[in-house]
């Protein structure tokens, strides 16, 4: 399975060429002046289509190495955005062994050769939408965390699957900081680990996964708030209760285990019905399940996502 | 008899001083002009240049507050009265960089989506109270000029411009409750401020007391009366 762009943007859905402003081009039209910049911006369809719901219709471009590789959320290198470029050039990435344990039949340390190797690595463009209200599109290669895991073969009564983070206070000088509780740990239900979306991230435009990033093994789940992509993994565990999660367990009422994508339910600091797509000029809608909810609503149907979130 | 010292002339600085208090406006101005004419990769605003402005001209303004209010303490502890032409320059610019910031979220990031602004403001406490410290700021600066305080009178100026220190502790709250996690720079501006509104709250109190001190001794029967003003 290779998947080249995000497999729910139908080439209808594309925006036609003619009725946008390509964003690059945008950002220079608005810069020409103030009159040129008010008239780009009224005719409101130009930049943002109306959709009528779940569907975004606007355009993903991928966003630069530059960019992607330069706006980073990893607090273990510090809390700026430009800390983890800045601070993660003395992490080794390599060599690197996962701890597998839990409920599963195959547990045991797994270098990072017996976890790769065996599996083709695919191309995952996604949407990353961070709980900022930024979003960035990303083309990652990866595994699909489905393969990976069966490997474990994993026990009917493991309902979740736990990461942790590397613990290595004189690589990741965030971590001599106690801002969060170390090392970062998360989780998924054992039906979004089993996801075909659901991805480990070992490379981004072809190269292998920078520090900054997450290197060398990181958690790609496009449909949720940036958070759940847990970086540098060194720890799966299979378990029958829900894990704990490092930002809920910082502040249980901003950030919930699901953390689905959901304009309509706000964080207390940010709105979560538009985003900043990183290198544009105007904000854009945001989509439920950051704009995947073909593949993965029906995962939640029942579900009180306001409670749940 | 000791020769006369020359005296330090810090008034004629003032127009170099001004132009020094413009230089952070006019980095950010040239970077934002280099992203919108297509600079080629990322200036130093990073990947994401209207977060970062907002971010900046935020902190310039408190840092510009900060620089206002430890005027008045610099000048009183080390007897440098010229300082006094230089508080209302400071405070001004406070205020253009409070404009520029609140310029910034109006008119580029929710690019004038009015609706969605009122929505930030009445849910997000940190813009609540962002929004209300920027207003506090506005009758300040328009009764900065030499007529408005003749025609304020003296008095009744200086009571209105006790509203800077509510601009202080406003700002300082935004700030606190905008940032995510990392609380370290928040509390580095808290206790300037706190040190800042410290220093006068000390002042007013030890100058109630001794005046209280001093009716008691030429025998006024109310010490309260003394203190009244």
């Amino acid at each position: 399975m290779l998947i080249k762009r995000a497999t729910d943007i139908l080439s209808s859905e594309i925006t036609p060429e003619s009725g946008y402003v390509g964003r690059r081009q945008f950002l220079k039209r608005a810069g020409i002046g103030g009159a040129a910049l008010v008239l780009a911006a009224c005719s409101r369809e130009g930049v943002i289509q109306e959709s009528d719901g779940e569907v975004s219709t606007q355009e993903d471009e991928p966003n630069s190495y530059e960019e992607i590789t330069s706006y980073n959320n990893y607090y273990e290198f510090g809390t700026d955005k430009e800390d983890p470029k800045a601070n993660s050039r003395a992490f080794k990435p390599q060599p690197w062994t996962v701890r597998v344990d839990g409920l599963c039949k195959k547990p045991g340390e797994y270098s990072y050769d017996d976890l790769v190797k065996p599996h083709k690595i695919e191309d995952r463009t996604y949407r990353l939408r961070c709980v900022e209200a930024w979003s960035m599109v990303i083309p990652w290669q990866g595994i699909p965390l489905a393969a990976m895991l069966k490997r474990f073969e994993p026990q009917p009564s493991a309902k979740y699957v736990a990461f942790t983070t590397v613990m290595r206070p004189s690589e990741m000088p965030g971590q001599r900081r106690g801002i969060l509780q170390w090392p970062y740990v998360e989780g998924l239900r054992m039906d979004e680990a089993m996801h075909p979306l659901t991805i480990m991230a070992t490379g981004l435009y072809g190269k292998t996964l920078p520090n900054q990033n997450g290197a060398p093994l990181r958690l790609i789940v496009p449909w949720k708030y940036g958070f759940k992509g847990i970086k540098s993994i060194v720890k799966i565990s299979f378990t029958e209760n829900i894990p704990p999660t490092t930002w809920n367990i910082s502040a249980p009422d901003e950030y919930g285990f699901y953390a689905n994508v959901n304009p309509s339910v706000d964080h207390p600091r940010w709105t979560q019905a538009s985003e900043r797509r990183i290198g544009e000029f105007r904000r854009r809608r945001t989509s439920m399940f950051n704009g995947y909810a073909d593949q993965v609503a029906s995962m939640y149907t029942g579900m009180d996502l306001r409670r749940y979130y | 008899m000791p020769p006369a010292k020359k005296k330090l002339d810090l008034v004629r600085l003032k127009p170099l001083v001004f132009l020094i208090c413009l230089l952070p406006a006019a980095q950010i101005g040239w970077s934002l002009y280099r992203v919108v004419t297509g600079a080629t990769g990322l200036t130093d605003l990073g990947a994401n240049p209207i977060n970062k402005v907002e971010i900046l001209t935020g902190l310039w303004t408190l840092r510009f507050l900060a620089i206002t209010l430890v005027i008045t303490p610099v000048r009183e502890l080390s007897g440098l009265g010229q300082l006094a032409k230089y508080r209302r320059m400071f405070g001004l610019f406070t205020f253009f960089y409070a404009c520029v910031h609140v310029s910034m979220w109006v008119g580029v990031d929710w690019f004038f989506d009015w609706s969605a602004m009122g929505d930030e403001i009445v849910k997000h406490k940190y813009i609540l109270v962002g929004m209300a410290t920027f207003l506090t700021l506005i009758p300040l600066a328009l009764t900065s000029t030499n007529a408005a305080v003749r025609r304020l009178g003296g008095k009744r100026w200086a009571r209105l411009h006790r509203l800077v220190y509510l601009a202080a502790i406003g700002g300082t709250v935004h700030y606190l409750w905008a940032v995510k996690k990392d609380t370290f720079f928040p509390l580095v501006y808290l206790a300037t401020f706190t040190v800042l509104l410290g220093y006068r709250a000390f002042h007013v109190l030890r100058n109630r007391r001794s005046r209280a001190r001093a009716a008691r001794r030429t025998g006024a029967d109310d010490p309260r009366r003394a203190t009244a003003h």
